[in-house]
């Protein structure tokens, strides 16, 4: 009985949310169409829908070892980013000194009074049980160690949250168990991002991961592609549990969370191969929907959008955007989407059309 | 004698028998064991239940590492859950991950460190401590164990009905919606939120308790400020218990209507909140920590003053940094969310309110040394768990001031940094107080005396296998492995591989305390009223070993 007044309610309620929510939340693409437009990075034709003509893909990068991905070094991963430089500073000029000191500290009176005051070495012990100017010292000395690490503290939180202005968002959506990216300021087409199983786990023909692609569990058919230099602004949303979009390199962690929006932003200037993973318990394939974004140079970035069916900013569009988009309206060129209903407070602001074409700010791209 | 109204022809019978009545006259087994009301035989089994629930818990942590001593998964295939045949599917297998991580958690938490902590030694000592009979609702302290019964069996009951992908709850032990509402169908979510509801029922009873036993039953002249620091610790532990766990019972209760009924709290889709959940679940969740790490800190200061006999260092300091740890540890739970999308000020404020904490904290480990300092330290067991108890939650405190800050956490949030962190807390702080207080209070408890040898060795085997567990999971936080996976990159192997040998160390190490334990109940030197000489200064060393069934008949007196 209960069941099934729900079964008739929870539709209801979805026609109601999906009326609010942003149009972009109903378009992910079920993993099953993945081959559809998956593309190869050996054979950039061989999957190319039929229908308009479409640009060729780009040559995918092949990504560096120990470069945007984990090793089994002791030390965090390089920091790809201005707000990573920043916060592994403070981490490894402040916070690790300050650990090492107060344990090693701590260590060193113990053993002291380990060897000084054994029953041996001291038979009678003191009555000693007040010393108010020593009690008040070690009050004190941890409050101003406390006021040292929260001025950087709170300023690398001020500066992760004035991003400067964005010159390309990124929609990410998260799914169990795989990732897709949208891009509203280049036509606002859809990449759907699958994890690449092992040759040993895929049936004969169909593709599987290589090395060129990235190491294993991290390697993903369709990377997140953005230009090098730019300002990225992303979005994160989920289209059924919490999911958590966690880029190391790029000091990146935003939850993707059902029916809220988030933002955060990154800023790479090497192009590359980065690697990230969910990083939220979202359900049995939890470990199997890693996270690769390639940064390539502007003029590679139009191209790879053009090959998947979408436009520059300013730009007219090239051919059908409609072919990779099989629900929305063809909005290319016509920015900004619906700005998103939804109350949280952070996202508030509308993904913003870019008002110059990100290729055009990208010249400071250093390798 | 089991009404509670008493009738005057209650007192004529007893008048009638001869005055074999004496304090140590026990009920037969059945209504000693079962219809208990007495602290200490509480106190018994909910040490007793502990230890097996420690098994459990630790035999899957077990399964887990063994799991992860390798890329690829090997373990899982197997059946769950009783471990043979295979299962159907790939997912059901890593459903069974899922599983694992939930039920490791959640017996941790709620069915070994707190029924060992408050349920057992806080039964066990804290009457005694303030000088009194008993617990001020002798029968309400019994249904207080006899609720984590059906709790338990609920929890691991759960694990043979379906929960979706598999068998089993594998929502992780914080039950975050929507994966625990829409996405987890089949009972055994369900099971597993009655489980919480009932072991959060049975705390609060007990925390009631504790209250009133403290507040109203302290021998005359024990005023608070006279009260040793195990019962203070007790205290505040219990006025945690009280204002945290009817807010999770609200919340998991919500989870149920969610998932059941129809109402859409955390389902924004109906103008819920999934992020609403992890406010509520953390505002229990963050002193709960709390709760599980306090009654060790009474138990370490007990320990590290009778074995430096000298009296604890800055005693009211002592007391009150207890205080303040339970008051501001309600005030920062958020830095558990700090990638939800928290507004900037939000952040900013429970970044500085969590990093407060550090500061009485401090002021306990200071006041630890300070109390070993000048005092004439002798290294019997329970002293050893106490010092490696001080440097490893000094281990565990410094990571936690690295996690404190918002803009740090972004890269750690969800990484086994995090995991690192939480075990050098609990695993080597709650657990080796827990240690530290079962060696002191157990020739107390049992009459006997457990085997020196064997407790030094169990210390030294553990101390060193545990940190062979869980410090490479700094490294790989550091290079950010995220937790609650089951298989990982390839570059991971080398510390998980490390972590996984440090298990087995470990598990070395409680077998050896096993063998101990039964060994000293048979075969162990009887105990003296105080085997710990005149460093031991609370009221338990004043009574025979073991207690008698009845202690306390004339209220002793403290000036």
């Amino acid at each position: 009985m209960l069941k099934t007044i729900r079964a008739f309610i929870l539709p209801m309620l979805a026609i109601v949310a999906s009326a609010n929510a942003a149009p972009a939340l109903a378009q992910a693409a079920p993993a099953a169409a993945v081959p559809a437009i998956a593309q190869t990075t050996t054979d950039p034709t061989a999957s190319t829908p039929a229908g308009p003509a479409k640009a060729p893909d780009i040559v995918h990068a092949a990504p560096t070892p120990g470069i945007g991905q984990p090793t089994d070094s002791i030390h965090l991963q390089e920091q790809m980013t201005p707000i990573g430089h920043e916060a592994e500073r403070f981490h490894d000029y402040i916070l690790v000194p300050m650990m090492f000191i107060m344990s090693i500290f701590v260590l060193l009176l113990l053993i002291w009074v380990v060897i000084r005051y054994r029953s041996a070495a001291n038979p009678t012990p003191s009555r000693t049980s007040h010393n108010t100017f020593i009690e008040v010292i070690w009050t004190l000395f941890p409050v101003l160690v406390l006021v040292a690490i929260a001025v950087p503290s709170i300023r690398l939180l001020a500066h992760q949250y004035s991003p400067p202005k964005a010159d390309l968002t990124v929609k990410v959506i998260g799914n169990q168990w795989y990732w897709t990216y949208q891009y509203p300021d280049n036509g606002d087409f859809e990449v759907v991002s699958n994890l690449l199983k092992e040759k040993s786990d895929v049936k004969p023909g169909d593709r599987f991961r290589t090395d060129a692609d990235g190491p294993r569990l991290l390697a993903v058919d369709e990377r997140m592609v953005v230009p090098a230099g730019a300002v990225v602004k992303l979005i994160t949303t989920s289209n059924d549990v919490i999911h958590s979009f966690g880029m190391p390199s790029f000091w990146v962690k935003m939850d993707a969370i059902p029916g809220r929006l988030n933002e955060t932003w990154f800023k790479v200037d090497r192009p590359g191969v980065y690697f990230g993973q969910c990083s939220e318990l979202c359900g049995a394939r939890h470990a199997y929907m890693p996270i690769a974004v390639e940064v390539v140079t502007p003029a590679q970035y139009a191209q790879w959008v053009a090959s998947k069916g979408g436009t520059m900013p300013g730009a007219k569009p090239a051919n059908n955007p409609d072919a990779t988009k099989p629900t929305s309206p063809a909005t290319a060129g016509t920015r900004p989407p619906a700005p998103p209903t939804d109350a949280t407070v952070n996202a508030a602001e509308p993904a913003q059309t870019t008002s110059q074409p990100a290729v055009a700010q990208n010249q400071g791209t250093n390798q | 004698m089991t009404d509670i109204a008493a009738h005057p022809s209650h007192f004529h019978a007893d008048h009638g028998h001869e005055h074999h009545h004496d304090a140590d006259h026990k009920p037969p087994f059945f209504a000693r064991w079962f219809m208990s009301t007495n602290h200490k035989d509480i106190g018994t089994l909910y040490l007793i239940f502990a230890i097996i629930a420690g098994i459990i818990g630790g035999a899957i942590s077990g399964i887990m590492r063994a799991e992860l001593a390798k890329p690829g998964i090997q373990i899982l295939t197997m059946a769950w859950p009783l471990g043979v045949g295979s299962v159907a599917t790939m997912d059901e297998a890593l459903h069974h991950w899922n599983v694992l991580i939930t039920a490791h958690g959640l017996i941790m938490v709620f069915f070994m460190v707190m029924p060992a902590m408050i349920g057992g030694f806080g039964n066990w000592f804290v009457p005694i401590m303030i000088g009194a009979p008993d617990m001020a609702f002798p029968r309400m302290n019994n249904i207080s164990f006899w609720l984590l019964i059906p709790a338990f069996i609920l929890l691991l009951g759960s694990s043979f009905v379906s929960g979706g992908t598999g068998p089993g709850a594998g929502t992780g032990w914080t039950v975050y919606a929507p994966l625990s509402t829409s996405g987890s169908a089949g009972p055994a979510v369900d099971m597993a939120i009655l489980s919480l509801h009932l072991a959060g029922a049975s705390s609060i009873l007990g925390a009631i308790n504790f209250i009133t036993t403290i507040l109203n039953m302290r021998a005359p002249g024990m005023t608070l400020h006279k009260m040793p620091l195990f019962a203070w610790s007790v205290l505040v532990t219990a006025f945690l218990l009280l204002l945290s766990l009817p807010v999770l019972a609200a919340a998991i209760t919500m989870l149920l209507t969610d998932r059941n009924f129809g109402t859409t709290f955390f389902d924004a889709s109906g103008g819920g909140d999934p992020v609403l959940y992890q406010h509520l679940f953390w505002f229990f969740g963050h002193p709960e920590v709390y709760i599980m790490i306090l009654p060790g800190f009474g138990i370490v200061s007990h320990v590290i003053s009778t074995f430096s006999r000298k009296p604890i260092f800055g005693y009211l300091g002592m007391a009150y940094a207890m205080v303040a740890i339970g008051v501001v540890g309600f005030i920062v739970w958020a830095h558990h969310m700090y990638t939800t999308g928290l507004s900037v000020n939000t952040k900013m404020y429970f970044t500085a309110a969590t990093m407060v904490i550090a500061v009485p904290t401090g002021i306990k480990i200071f006041s630890w040394i300070a109390t070993m300092w000048e005092g004439s330290l002798s290294f019997k067991t329970p002293m050893l768990w106490a010092i490696g108890f001080i440097f490893m939650f000094t281990v565990g405190g410094v990571t936690g001031v690295l996690l404190a800050n918002g803009g740090i956490d972004n890269y750690f949030q969800d990484a086994y940094y995090v995991v690192a962190h939480f075990h050098y807390v609990l695993s080597l702080g709650a657990v080796f107080s827990l240690f530290a207080g079962f060696y002191y209070w157990f020739p107390k408890m049992s009459g006997k005396m457990y085997n020196e040898l064997l407790g030094q060795l169990h210390f030294w085997v553990f101390f060193v296998g545990v940190n062979v567990l869980f410090f490479p999971m700094h490294f790989l936080g550091m290079q950010g492995m995220p937790r609650r996976y089951p298989d990982y990159p390839d570059a991971y192997a080398k510390w998980n591989a490390l972590a996984s040998h440090g298990y087995e160390i470990m598990a070395a190490g409680m077998l050896i305390f096993f063998v101990n334990v039964i060994w000293s109940l048979i075969a162990g030197k009887k105990a003296g009223d105080n085997p710990w000489g005149e460093g031991a200064t609370t009221l338990e060393w004043t009574l025979s070993s073991p207690p008698p069934y009845h202690q306390f008949e004339q209220l002793p007196r403290i000036d």
